[in-house]
């Protein structure tokens, strides 16, 4: 007896290309600002104050997309902002993902008492306004990167073990775990060897939502000022400045914006997309 | 000398005040194909999951003994339990579907209990798993065992399934409605190929269905369950000859006839319910009353 479906391969799709390409960039741009920035980010020079993009009349060589009202170049200023940006993204997203995980996980699988903890530790974490919280928390440690991220993970992680455990909890009613039990495997081996496969497809998915997720994050709170210094650019800063001249130098807000869209939506089509490569049954 | 033996087994829904079994016992002895009817709900599958140590976490076991081989598994402690199950027993689920896992390729899934339990070498379990498949019909063993369960069409996953049931000959096969799933084509040529691997094997079945036909086929005894008790425990010949019970009689009469098929669908009788449950009823007041 035989079937054809083993032949059936599906294509990496053009959206995984577009946002890992858009990603890799950025993360190229943050290792290598110091580098390949055109101008010092932080020079101010007021005599070049508002300049626009290049294309566009009155402008100076260097300047690819124009300065803001302090003269500062925009592109440079971009380049830099991905640093901090990644750096959040890449750092708060994995702490929040394998903290949030490895409690659903255990919750969703083991069930009893461990459920009953985590359950409700969730219930009674998520009924905090989490904008205030993370306000709160920087407020008393003090504002700075590990704050940022620290107040992504605090928040965040409820998002990963309310999901995992759902899904944990689902695979666990499956029979193929009977099976394996009847074989002989523990608790632990059950969790890690057969549930956790499973899982990890969706776990994919919401650690790169997380991801574009801490940038909004941290663009919110450098837009209420509680993100790192001052002096160091950031995204969030950047379109906190540029708003309030957008009718004078719209670049100054806009490119930052294009930026920071781009930059989420890659992160999520990216988890899409390694979802389908990474989940037997669509691949 | 039976090689499992289930003796007064009871069991609820914890906090529940009725049970769910209620004083089962039955024996399987080895090589004895055993069938295990009742209605749903009946608590068929539960006698399954009990032997097997897989109860949901909500059932409890409040008190009988089940022995296989000789040992009382409800008194061993968990890690003991599951390493004797696991190298005497195994199950055929009713459910190819979801009983495979679905990422991870057939070969492992099919050898882990060779090597982890056995300690077999991967090679031999390999080796084993590949003949196995080459006996429940399977046209290329070796590209099956390297595949994915969705690559596999159901008809296909139950027999990898009932292939890794035998593997290593064990001792007792729990077969959980292995044909419900299944459409009633498939369910012919499956049925064969359990009742052939059991008889080349030698195997001890506990054989859980519904249905009487089935029964007729590949059993050699049976036990009858109403709400989890044992009304009838007979061989076959003696069942479809002359059941003792009223309910197993009314449920004969219940099956569908292929050669009759106009006739029109009999309910079991209603004094005969009340009687069975009347019996129940008083087995539930001996066990309130000590």
């Amino acid at each position: 007896m035989r079937d054809g479906r083993g032949q059936v391969r599906r294509k990496v799709g053009l959206r995984l290309w577009l946002s890992a390409g858009w990603l890799t960039l950025l993360l190229l741009a943050a290792l290598l600002a110091p580098w390949i920035s055109p101008k010092d980010p932080l020079a101010q020079d007021l005599f070049l104050g508002r300049l626009p993009p290049f294309w566009m009349a009155g402008t100076e060589p260097g300047y690819w997309l124009g300065t803001d009202s302090l003269g500062r170049d925009v592109l440079s200023r971009i380049l830099h902002g991905a640093r901090v940006a990644m750096t959040v993204a890449l750092v708060a997203g994995t702490i929040t993902c394998v903290i949030g995980a490895v409690l659903g996980l255990l919750a969703g699988f083991l069930r009893g008492w461990v459920d009953i903890v985590i359950s409700r530790l969730i219930d009674i974490w998520m009924a905090f306004p989490p904008v205030l919280f993370s306000i709160l928390l920087i407020a008393v440690i003090g504002p700075g990167l590990w704050s940022i991220i620290l107040a992504i993970v605090v928040i965040d992680w409820t998002r990963f073990a309310r999901v995992v455990r759902a899904e944990a909890m689902g695979q666990g009613a499956m029979d193929y775990v009977a099976s394996a039990q009847v074989a002989g495997r523990g608790r632990m081996g059950t969790m890690l060897v057969e549930i956790l496969p499973n899982v990890l497809p969706t776990i994919i998915v919401l650690l790169t939502l997380e991801m574009g997720i801490a940038v909004i994050v941290e663009a919110i709170l450098s837009f209420v000022n509680l993100s790192i210094s001052t002096d160091d650019p950031t995204w969030g800063g950047m379109i906190a400045e540029g708003r309030t001249s957008v009718h004078q130098a719209w670049w100054v807000l806009v490119f930052p914006l294009i930026t920071l869209f781009l930059t989420v939506l890659s992160f999520s089509q990216l988890g899409e997309g390694l979802k389908d490569r990474f989940d037997p049954v669509l691949r | 000398m039976s090689f499992l033996e289930v003796r007064n087994l009871s069991a609820r829904v914890r906090g529940a005040p009725d049970r769910l079994l209620r004083d089962v016992s039955l024996s399987v002895a080895p090589g004895e194909v055993r069938g295990l009817v009742g209605e749903s709900g009946a608590g068929k599958s539960m006698i399954g999951k009990a032997v097997l140590g897989i109860l949901p976490r909500a059932v409890e076991v409040l008190c009988g003994e089940i022995l296989l081989g000789g040992t009382d598994l409800l008194r061993l402690p968990p890690a003991e339990r599951r390493r004797r199950i696991g190298a005497t027993c195994a199950l055929i689920p009713q459910d190819p579907l979801t009983a495979l896992n679905p990422s991870r390729r057939i070969g492992p899934q099919m050898t882990d209990r060779l090597v982890d339990i056995l300690g077999w070498t991967r090679a031999k379990a390999d080796a084993c798993a590949r003949d196995l498949l080459a006996e429940v019909q399977i046209a290329d063993p070796d590209r099956v065992l390297r595949q994915y369960p969705h690559e596999l069409s159901g008809g296909m996953r139950q027999r990898v399934l009932i292939a890794s049931a035998f593997a290593a000959e064990p001792k007792l096969i729990v077969a959980d409605e292995p044909t419900t799933a299944l459409d009633v084509t498939v369910q012919k040529e499956v049925l064969r190929l359990i009742a052939g691997m059991q008889a080349r094997h030698g195997t001890a079945l506990l054989f859980v269905t519904h249905d009487l036909g089935v029964v007729s086929k590949v059993c050699q005894s049976l036990s009858v369950l109403y709400a989890g008790m044992v009304v009838e425990d007979t061989t076959v010949r003696d069942f479809f000859r002359a059941p003792a019970h009223p309910y197993a009689r009314a449920l004969l009469a219940a099956t569908p006839k292929y050669t009759d098929p106009d006739r029109s669908l009999v309910p079991v009788a209603q004094d005969v319910l009340d009687g069975v449950q009347a019996q129940v009823d008083a087995a539930d007041r001996g066990w309130r009353n000590g």
